[in-house]
């Protein structure tokens, strides 16, 4: 299997989904059935693929498996540089298997207009993308990837997204919400790549002043960074707020998260599904793959602005979400919130900070795209997504209503469900940051992070009480509707295992992250 | 004196220009379209020297250093007789519906293709002008092809009065130049640019040598014509227009900065600076506004030549090799600029037959009647926004990589911003056009178009390979900047 562990693991992971867009390309439009069929075993191999990868893995050790390094384009000195460790591994693995998942639950549902052969080839091609950016080990090649995703969001929301008409400021006709919110989404993340592209060309062209040659190689930025000479002053300050402008836009944290609300309410529910559950943590992934390791001393400059913003969102999100009326939107607030207790885990760069925020994506990633996957089984029965008209969910469809329970009882951290590490060990760690840091401050965030919590539980219980309690509303009384069928149970029976599992046995991920964040901590911050 | 081998390529393409117009006078008019086929064997043959020329290396001198034939000349040629050649196949089926003399445009469009072959070669004041008047002169009766239209006679006339104050202003530049250092080869007026440095003269005739190249290039605030031309003149000669008479200016400019006026960079260097940002924010702003797709391509490519500026602007400052990276920055972003843009140009050409109107609403629900079309689209439009992975992005990245050559240079740094800011403010004009096309419903009934004719679909073909493939692989065509790179340093 030496081909295998050559890179050839990992570029199946990475290119299957490719190929099978291709060939789902080649299928005339009208054999539906066959080009489902072709979307569904390319991602299945990518899914097993990785499964391989992950039980192959060493989990011994820290560095870098299954690498490749080859030349792609000598004339920018950049390299097909690919790998995976610890913080890496549950990621790809996370994202092969939910777009497994999306495309097992987009066997039946399909949002207007109804273009299978379309909307499969943008999901495999934005799988591809995904799961680049968590292997790709060259700033280019992250590059690449990490863009690669724009496109077919784009396409997805703006084409299969909500047709209802929203008012804008400045325009006099309204706009479908699908129209503004893809723009925006592009539009955001754009301009923060485009940054985050600046930063990268600054840390190559630095990264030659020591008499070595220059790299976009990320191990080899890291071993630089971590020695403290190259990468000092404002030239620091100004790359590491580059880059952080390309990764807060992702993630995204306050005040950048404007987008997320519109695309994620907008979003058809696979593409919802996929934004919250794997592209927000292409941002979160960045700074710990990019920003900390090549810009330690720049990272304990910016982590206190890191943790304020963090808990503004966390405070922020959850405010907001009290003040939703539509499911869809009030789900897309909740990650505000969650992602502002990864961005606090990663703020306190500290091992159980880190971990905690690997912990934490890997569990959102699952809840909420089982909230979505819920959220829009919701609106294809009832139509509506307004909590005021929904009620007594529970009695009409037992089963997705219990689902709902138990991915909102996850969602708001309940001990033993996937949801509550990512939480509370990011708190503990604010305790106790890296040496050197504000204690005050970050203290006080993980104060005001715990009063988030119970807001968050508020919230959840709150959506809970008007979408699954209480009693069935007049209008829906003498309406038949269908429980969750096959398709719909073959999403979402994973996903509560998946909850239970990390839940249970947090080690599944720990196993995986803790010597890779050891080491990562060790060589950036000493230990 | 003569090296034939060295100029086979212009031989071909002379003998190439007789025989179009031998064809015409001898084919029956419906066959007309023969010209046109001579006329892309023609280019493909001349190709086959610089292939030859390139596998013998070294560089090749003539008359006294004012014609050279080295790596930088033979990738410029290749792109041009490349980019001809698709022009051509974009014409066959837009000049057979439109009944236009046949015949007659081939061998104005190939005369331009050698005007800027000579161009790439050309390393004296006086053969530079004569290559660049070779390229101008047929491209102002191409603009006013479509001569029962009132546009297209706007066109040409903007673009001829234009052009030829253009040229005046490049004339007396140069003129300057030869008055005050007293030589006209690039070599010796780079070895005699120490001791006129400080002259007033010297410094103004490299000021309006580079207006001169602002007009062609279509330079803000040098740039008003080239929308109403390319709106008014038949689409594929706008393509050429955008493509091949803008790239002889990049060229043309390229070489006289880099080697006539080497000595001179802290005098074009600062004025590009300016000239780079003011063309990329003024061409995408005003692209924001259109309603038209042509008028959009024409203030886009005013702003891709603002990008294929940016690189230019830091030179004063740069040495050694990121000079060199200064240099392959703007060639390779040509190249890939070169392949997008003509890509877009035949996706609109093929589109506007479909669709019968050049109005971006009336190409809405585009993806829903012809979707092949619709994605042929997507791929150029983002391709020309610079999203990975479609070649596009490498033009950027090379730009930017160009530009921050030095990251303490506060300067460079702050293009670099305004680039990025531009890059994003792009996106938009772009994606508008796009969502039209996919995102808005199809008019009822869908409107009846003509199927799309194969020289044309061969176009889109060979396009639309380059652009997905050098966006997978940009070695495809950094390669070729690379191997050119070397001018920069003579």
């Amino acid at each position: 299997m030496g081909w295998f562990e050559n890179g050839w693991g990992l570029s199946l992971i990475v290119f299957l989904p490719l190929v099978g867009a291709a060939v789902v390309l080649a299928v005339p439009r009208a054999r539906e059935t066959a080009i489902k069929a072709i979307a569904l075993g390319f991602a299945a191999a990518s899914f097993v693929v990785s499964v391989i990868v992950t039980v192959a893995f060493d989990f011994g050790r820290a560095g870098y498996q299954f690498g490749a390094d080859t030349s792609w384009i000598p004339a920018i000195d950049s390299r097909f540089h690919i790998g995976v460790d610890g913080i890496s591994l549950p990621l790809v693995v996370l994202s092969t298997f939910i777009t497994l998942l999306c495309v097992i639950y987009s066997w039946n549902h399909w949002p207007e207009p109804h273009n299978p052969k379309a909307f499969l080839v943008l999901m495999l091609v934005l799988a591809t993308g995904m799961a680049g950016t968590f292997v790709a080990l060259d700033l280019v090649l992250f590059f690449i990837f990490f863009e690669l995703v724009l496109l077919p969001m784009y396409f997805m929301i703006g084409i299969w997204g909500d047709r209802n008409p929203m008012r804008l400021p400045g325009f006099k006709r309204p706009v479908e919400t699908r129209l503004y919110a893809a723009i925006k989404f592009f539009l955001f993340t754009l301009f923060g790549s485009a940054f985050m592209l600046l930063g990268f060309l600054a840390l190559y062209f630095r990264s030659g002043n020591g008499g070595l040659p220059r790299t976009f190689d990320i191990e080899a930025l890291s071993a630089r960074g971590a020695e403290g000479q190259l990468f000092t002053g404002t030239f620091a300050f100004w790359v590491f707020f580059a880059l952080f402008l390309g990764f807060a836009v992702k993630v995204p944290m306050w005040p950048l998260h404007t987008w997320l609300p519109d695309a994620h309410t907008a979003a058809p529910t696979v593409g919802s599904v996929l934004l919250a559950a794997i592209l927000l943590k292409l941002g979160s992934y960045g700074f710990i793959r990019i920003a900390l390791p090549i810009l330690p001393e720049e990272a304990k400059a910016w982590a206190p602005v890191i943790a304020i913003l963090a808990v503004i969102a966390i405070i922020y999100g959850s405010l907001a979400c009290l003040a939703q009326t539509d499911m869809k939107r009030l789900i897309a607030f909740s990650s505000v919130g969650h992602m502002g207790f990864v961005m606090l885990g990663i703020s306190t760069l500290t091992e159980v900070g880190i971990n905690a925020a690997i912990v934490g994506m890997v569990a959102h990633g699952i809840i909420t795209g089982l909230l979505f996957f819920l959220a829009g089984s919701i609106q294809h029965r009832y139509h509506t997504r307004e909590m005021a008209r929904l009620g007594g969910n529970q009695k009409i469809l037992p089963r997705l209503g219990g689902i709902l329970g138990f991915a909102a009882m996850a969602s708001l951290g309940l001990p033993g469900l996937a949801g509550f590490w990512g939480e509370f060990m990011a708190l503990l760690a604010s305790y106790n940051p890296f040496a050197g840091a504000n204690l005050a401050l970050f203290r006080s965030a993980m104060v005001i992070g715990a009063v988030g919590t119970v807001l968050t539980a508020g919230y959840l219980l709150w959506m809970l009480q008007r979408v699954n309690l209480g009693e069935i509303p007049e209008e829906w009384r003498e309406k038949s509707f269908r429980d969750a069928d096959g398709y719909e149970l073959g999403a979402w029976v994973p996903l509560v295992l998946a909850t239970l599992a990390v839940g249970v046995y947090p080690a599944i991920v720990f196993g995986a992250t803790n010597d890779s964040v050891m080491a990562l901590v060790a060589r950036a911050f000493g230990g | 004196m003569f090296d034939y081998h060295a100029l086979l390529p212009e031989f071909i393409l002379g003998a190439t220009l007789l025989v179009v117009l031998g064809v015409d006078l001898l084919v029956a008019p419906r066959r007309r379209w023969l010209a046109g086929a001579a006329g892309i064997v023609g280019l493909l043959a001349a190709g086959v020297p610089l292939l030859t020329l390139a596998g013998v290396g070294g560089k090749r001198e003539m008359f006294a250093g004012s014609y050279v034939v080295d790596d930088f000349a033979l990738v410029v040629k290749g792109l041009f007789l490349v980019a001809g050649a698709i022009v051509l196949l974009a014409s066959v089926s837009y000049l057979r519906r439109d009944r236009y003399y046949e015949g007659e445009y081939y061998f104005l469009i190939l005369a331009s293709i050698a005007g800027a072959v000579v161009m790439a070669s050309a390393r004296d004041l006086i053969t530079m002008f004569i290559g660049l008047e070779l390229v101008s002169a047929p491209a102002f009766l191409l603009a006013g092809w479509r001569k029962g239209d009132l546009r297209s006679n706007e066109a040409s006339l903007k673009f001829f009065l234009i052009g030829v104050l253009s040229s005046a202003v490049l004339l007396f530049g140069m003129s300057l130049v030869y008055g005050t250092t007293g030589e006209s080869t690039f070599t010796r007026i780079a070895g005699a640019t120490a001791a006129v440095s400080g002259e007033s003269a010297f410094v103004l005739g490299v000021l309006f040598t580079l207006v001169g190249f602002g007009f062609k290039i279509a330079a803000v605030p040098f740039h008003f014509w080239a929308p109403d031309t390319y709106q008014g003149a038949p689409l594929p000669v706008a393509a050429y227009l955008s493509v091949g008479s803008k790239g002889a200016g990049v060229v043309g400019l390229l070489t006289i900065c880099y080697s006539a006026f080497a000595g001179a960079r802290d005098v074009w260097g600062p004025a590009l600076w300016v000239l780079a940002a003011l063309t990329m924010t003024v061409g995408n702003l005003t692209a924001l506004r259109q309603s038209n797709v042509v008028r959009l391509l024409g203030y886009s490519s005013v702003a891709h030549a603002g990008f294929i500026l940016v690189p230019f602007a830091m030179a004063a400052a740069f040495e050694g090799a990121a000079l060199e990276d200064a240099f392959f920055g703007s060639l390779t972003y040509l190249l890939v600029y070169a392949f997008m843009n003509l890509g877009a140009f035949a996706a609109v050409i093929a589109i506007a037959e479909r669709t019968g109107s050049r109005e971006i609403d009336d190409w809405a629900g585009l993806a829903r009647y012809s979707p092949a079309l619709a994605t042929l689209l997507g791929v150029f439009f983002f391709s020309l926004a610079g999203i990975p992975p479609l070649a596009g992005w490498f033009a950027k990245f090379v730009m930017f990589k160009a530009v921050l050559g030095d990251p303490g240079n506060a300067w460079g740094v702050a293009l670099a911003v305004i680039a990025a800011v531009n890059a994003v403010i792009a996106l938009f004009f772009y994606a508008r056009v796009l969502k039209s096309a996919f995102m808005d419903p199809a008019p009822e009934p869908v409107p009846e178009g003509v199927s799309l004719s194969r020289p044309l679909a061969a176009a889109l073909v060979i396009t639309l390979a380059v652009t997905l493939a050098a966006g997978v692989y940009p070695q495809l065509l950094a390669f070729f900047g690379e191997a050119a790179r070397g001018l920069a340093l003579p």
